[in-house]
């Protein structure tokens, strides 16, 4: 929003609104502005800021490969099946 | 992954593959498949949960990609195509079995229509991803995804595990992208909730914090 001297002004935002944007903030999802208001709102907010980076430790952890692990010997089993196809 | 190529090299690379397929060599469709093995699997047990059901959805579709091979006309990915074959396949699977009969009980905080309140873990602290090489650590996070309903599960599997873009997801799960951001959205904050000490069960049960979590 401009205000009356033609400025930028960062409008605060509550926590609801900050954890509803939370996952698109992380995914960089959000308009510029809406980022401003977010980080503003972290600066202040002790609460927020761990949900913020709980949430980021969260996606983290989740994509590391070794979460994931395929069966041992997946990959020989799916080739053997293919080699019986007719 | 295969990382050094650009992905117009790799359609073109994976265009090749597909016509020495069609072609008859089936060595050229295990090229094809390989690089893929660990997205297939993970879309297979974002459905099924237990690694023994999804491998065997696993295999049978890509079974069924090869069969029907000659049908992919090269308009998405072909990792894509093949990941929407494996959910569809996988999502059968859940269907013959019932399984879906015995999904968890989404808590009340799961409502998908109003807003979603995070638990207030004044000291939560974060896990450090080298705590993964712990077997009791991977199966904590393994058993919190678990335990998410399946609509969440999958979202962040696709998104989180396997880092397909929001247009991807939307395309193989059949819903809009702000469908898959709010689901996004919900299972990260849930799956923090169940991360936290005590919460989710998968922690060592009557340990104190400090004991679950002593970095």
């Amino acid at each position: 929003m401009v205000n009356k001297e033609g400025r930028m002004a960062t409008i605060e935002i509550s926590c609801v609104e900050v954890w509803r944007e939370i996952s698109n903030y992380l995914d960089e999802e959000i308009s510029p502005e809406m980022r401003e208001r977010m980080e503003a709102h972290f600066k202040a907010c002790a609460h927020c800021t761990a949900v913020l980076d709980g949430t980021r430790n969260v996606v983290g952890l989740v994509g590391d490969g070794r979460v994931f692990q395929m069966p041992d010997g997946f990959s020989k089993r799916l080739y053997k099946k293919l080699q019986k196809l007719p | 992954m295969r990382t050094t190529a650009t992905p117009s090299q790799l359609q073109t690379e994976e265009a090749n593959l597909v016509k020495r397929v069609c072609d008859g060599d089936r060595e050229a469709f295990y090229e094809l498949v390989r690089p893929y093995e660990r997205l297939i699997y993970a879309t297979a047990i974002s459905v099924v949960k237990n690694p023994a059901d999804a491998e065997e959805a696993a295999q049978e579709a890509v079974l069924k990609a090869f069969s029907n091979l000659a049908g992919f006309r090269g308009e998405s990915k072909f990792s894509t195509w093949l990941v929407q074959i494996t959910y569809n396949e996988a999502k059968m699977k859940v269907r013959k079995t019932h399984s879906h009969l015995y999904e968890s009980i989404d808590d009340q905080s799961e409502n998908e229509e109003g807003d979603f309140w995070p638990k207030d873990y004044a000291d939560w602290r974060p896990i450090p991803s080298d705590l993964l090489e712990q077997k009791e650590i991977r199966e904590a996070v393994h058993n919190a995804i678990n335990s998410l309903s399946a609509v969440y599960r999958e979202v962040l599997i696709l998104r989180d595990v396997q880092c397909l873009t929001i247009k991807e997801a939307t395309a193989i799960l059949g819903i809009s992208a702000a469908n898959v951001k709010t689901r996004l959205h919900r299972a990260r904050l849930l799956l923090r909730d169940k991360l936290a000490p005590g919460i989710d069960g998968c922690w060592i049960k009557g340990q104190p914090y400090r004991k679950v979590r002593p970095w």
